[in-house]
């Protein structure tokens, strides 16, 4: 009889499952998984060099192009870095925006996660679900930054501008009659806050809705219980952060253990899981999307409460208002100063992090004196999570490796650079 | 007229008989055809409306004429054979799937006399016929050279093995109480009313037979043949253009003869819920099949994926010692003639 030999599967980067370019080359016996090799590198753009060569300002749009699902907690990451460097002083209204955009951002992932990762189970409705709600998030993104996803709203010293007193209205057109328009404009009448707020009332019964679809059925149970189990030891020693860690049975968050922003103000809890398998992680991310509607939901009220400005007004990092601008000379100076070389860091190194919506998210700031960083290293939750790949996978069948690849939220933006 | 009856008294009684089983067998197969094809369209639009979005709306009013742009758009396509591939299995996959697909029509009844060919063994025909489909899926799998498609060749084989025994001993149960091979008999036997008809003695024998039926037509949730997020789509990984339609069009046939034929096994067929009230008829049995057919569509937008080993054991594990034990039950049941179904 012929020896039985193991084949190779080249799963990706071509395939609807790899979540963009994941390029897997698996080892199988059968349908079963001996060895998952994952190769990376198809997305790689070089932004830790391409930072090296640009004033500080000009790299926050880098940070959006990481994760290019949860754009706003990678600007926060960085801009937190020339912050401590820097040393200054953030208006305490600009906290409490960073933080409720931080939780649209954390639901904004968890609903794109959510999505592929019912997708790749087979669940095909999930998807157009959860983006139904992506869209109102988007719209928020989009009133404030005028950008759906790369907003480039924050800013060393604060956030670009305030929150704006009117969100963008549907228009009549060939396609939508004025009927339509108007009941899509119909949450849309106030400012942006009224729209939040809206929103935050509406989210949980949505957060039901994907429950009655998902966590009691019997089918998605069995595809994700006891799917990819990571012992609490094991998480801590691949480098696992976020829901990935907390899934585990972990009690790590960064909100809680080091806060930054306003996080120490706000009452949140943290969801943690106790077997560490698929199902798990999926629990504490839908608890998580809970959690951070409530803490928006603080944040709306404590915005209405205070105005005031939104970023420092030490115009030697931001820039000094319009009206300055026309009217003093110091101004025109700053202004001038800001927009061609740039602010310079005093020379130092730094580290922040952040609680990413997958993970703790790190930027790495050596600073030796000039108008831009002499080296910048991102420390990506999804790279720890893919280099568990082989330890996760091995011994678990193909269809389990897509469910595996969907729990740990992978994006390639931020794995490659 | 006169001389085109001349002409064909003139022809050989074998010609006359094969010129008119031919255009009986049209009459059944192009309605078919244009079932399929506007239930693909129904597919889209349901599930698109059950996914919060519109479906296809651009071709024709409503999109209703978008099964004949995706029709050309698949005649003109280039079907690309792969180097390394068989090519005679290559191309005569898709033809052994499509060809059982189509003739197990033959012995469906529409009503009590409107059937191509009434023979007495119809069910076993059918069940022949279904089965022999899986051979294309596994030629198909093989002959494409691709390791994809052979693990959906695989799956699929696996799969059709298991759960045509399931589907075979529910069958057995309805034979029970049917006493006949025959789909006709088979149907009158459920006539008086909807309190005659099998599903009610029958149903864990219905529920196994329709999960069965999904799972022999390869549908969510049990599509991991094709499991689009795992292996692509399978066994037909490598096809295009109208080889790849003749899959499909066998796919949607088969799915439609289940639905058919959960109607016409349990659910009395032609027959009418309450005779008195409204008579039986042929809308009976297409009313019905749609119904089945759009579960169908419904499984497929709410469930997710079994995995394949979890296939495997709802159908021997699960499925099949159900059946069995019902099987014991009616069998009592017929000993003992009970209720209006046993005598």
């Amino acid at each position: 009889m012929p020896e039985i030999k193991n084949y190779t599967l080249n799963f990706g980067p071509q395939h609807p499952a790899a979540h963009g370019v994941l390029r897997l080359v698996l080892e199988m016996d059968g349908e079963v998984i001996e060895r998952a090799d994952p190769h990376i590198g198809l997305l790689h753009r070089a932004t830790e060099k391409l930072a090296e060569t640009k004033p500080y300002n000009q790299t926050i749009g880098y940070m959006d192009r990481l994760d290019y699902v949860s754009m706003m907690c990678n600007e926060h990451g960085y801009v937190l870095a020339i912050e401590k460097l820097l040393d200054i002083e953030i208006p305490e209204r600009a906290r409490y925006i960073r933080v409720m955009f931080d939780e649209i951002t954390r639901i904004l992932n968890h609903l794109m996660w959510i999505g592929t990762h019912a997708l790749d189970v087979g669940a095909m409705t999930m998807f157009l679900y959860a983006f139904r709600e992506r869209e109102d998030l988007m719209d928020m993104y989009e009133a404030v930054s005028g950008a759906r996803m790369h907003a480039t709203y924050y800013r060393p010293g604060g956030v670009a501008r305030d929150l704006p007193d009117a969100m963008p209205q549907y228009l009549e057109s060939r396609w939508r009659s004025s009927k339509e328009a108007g009941r899509l404009n119909e949450n849309r009448q106030g400012s942006l806050l009224d729209f939040a707020e809206d929103f935050v009332s509406r989210f949980p019964t949505y957060i039901d809705e994907y429950e009655t679809l998902l966590t009691d059925n019997r089918i998605w149970k069995q595809r994700t219980v006891g799917i990819g189990v990571v012992s609490e030891e094991r998480a801590y020693q691949l480098g696992f952060t976020g829901p990935m860690l907390r899934g585990s049975g972990v009690e790590w968050d960064l909100r809680k253990k080091q806060p930054y922003e306003v996080y120490d103000k706000i009452d949140f809890d943290i969801p943690v899981g106790t077997n560490g398998d698929c199902y798990d992680r999926y629990l504490v991310r839908v608890e998580e999307m809970r959690q951070s509607n409530s803490i928006i939901k603080q944040c709306i009220q404590w915005l209405r409460a205070n105005p005031g400005i939104v970023i420092s007004e030490n115009h030697k990092v931001a820039p000094p208002r319009r009206e300055q601008l026309k009217a003093d000379m110091e101004g025109l100076i700053h202004h001038f100063k800001l927009f061609t070389e740039g602010y310079t860091l005093p020379e130092g190194e730094v580290y922040t992090s952040i609680e990413h919506p997958k993970g703790e998210f790190g930027v790495y700031l050596v600073s030796d004196g000039a108008n831009k960083p002499y080296r910048l290293k991102i420390r990506a939750p999804g790279f720890a999570h893919l280099s568990s790949m082989n330890e996760m996978a091995q011994g678990h069948m193909l269809a389990d490796v897509v469910a595996i690849i969907g729990t740990q939220d992978i994006v390639f933006g931020e794995i490659d650079r | 007229m006169d001389f085109l009856v001349s002409i064909w008294e003139w022809l050989h009684e074998y010609v006359q008989y094969t010129i008119y089983s031919g255009v009986k067998a049209l009459a059944i197969l192009l309605p078919l055809f244009i079932v399929v094809a506007y239930y693909t369209l129904a597919e889209r639009k349901v599930i698109g409306y059950m996914q919060i979005r519109k479906g296809p709306n651009r071709v024709g009013p409503k999109g209703l004429f978008q099964p004949f742009a995706d029709m050309f758009k698949l005649m003109f396509k280039e079907i690309i054979i792969p180097t390394n591939s068989n090519r005679y299995l290559f191309i005569i996959a898709p033809v052994i799937t499509f060809a059982p697909a189509m003739a197990a029509w033959a012995v469906i009844p529409f009503n009590d006399t409107l059937v191509f060919s009434n023979i007495n063994a119809g069910l076993l025909y059918i069940l022949a016929m279904t089965s022999v489909g899986v051979y294309g899926v596994i030629i198909a799998g093989w002959a494409s050279n691709s390791k994809y498609a052979l693990l959906g060749a695989m799956r699929s084989a696996a799969q059709i093995v298991a759960y045509e025994i399931a589907m075979g001993f529910a069958l057995v149960g309805v034979l029970m109480v049917g006493g006949s091979l025959n789909l006709g008999d088979i149907v009158n036997k459920q006539a008086g009313g909807i309190e005659h008809w099998f599903f009610i003695p029958l149903l864990p024998l219905f529920f196994v037979y329709l999960i069965s039926g999904v799972a022999e037509t390869n549908r969510a949730p049990f599509d991991v043949a094709e499991g689009e997020s795992e292996i692509v789509a399978g066994f037909h990984v490598e096809y295009s253009g109208m080889t790849f339609a003749v899959f499909f069009l066998a796919e949607y046939a088969n799915m439609i003869l289940i639905a058919m034929l959960c109607a016409l096994l349990f659910f009395g067929g032609w027959l009418s819920p309450v005779p008195g009230l409204i008579g039986d008829g042929t809308g009976w049995l297409f009313g019905k099949t749609a119904v089945f057919m759009l579960l169908f569509l419904w499984f497929r937008a709410t469930f997710p994926r079994y995995r394949y080993d979890q296939i495997m054991r709802l159908g021997w594990k699960v499925l099949l010692p159900v059946t069995i034990f019902w099987l014991v039950v009616e069998g009592v049941a017929v000993y003992f003639k009970i209720g209006p179904w046993f005598d």
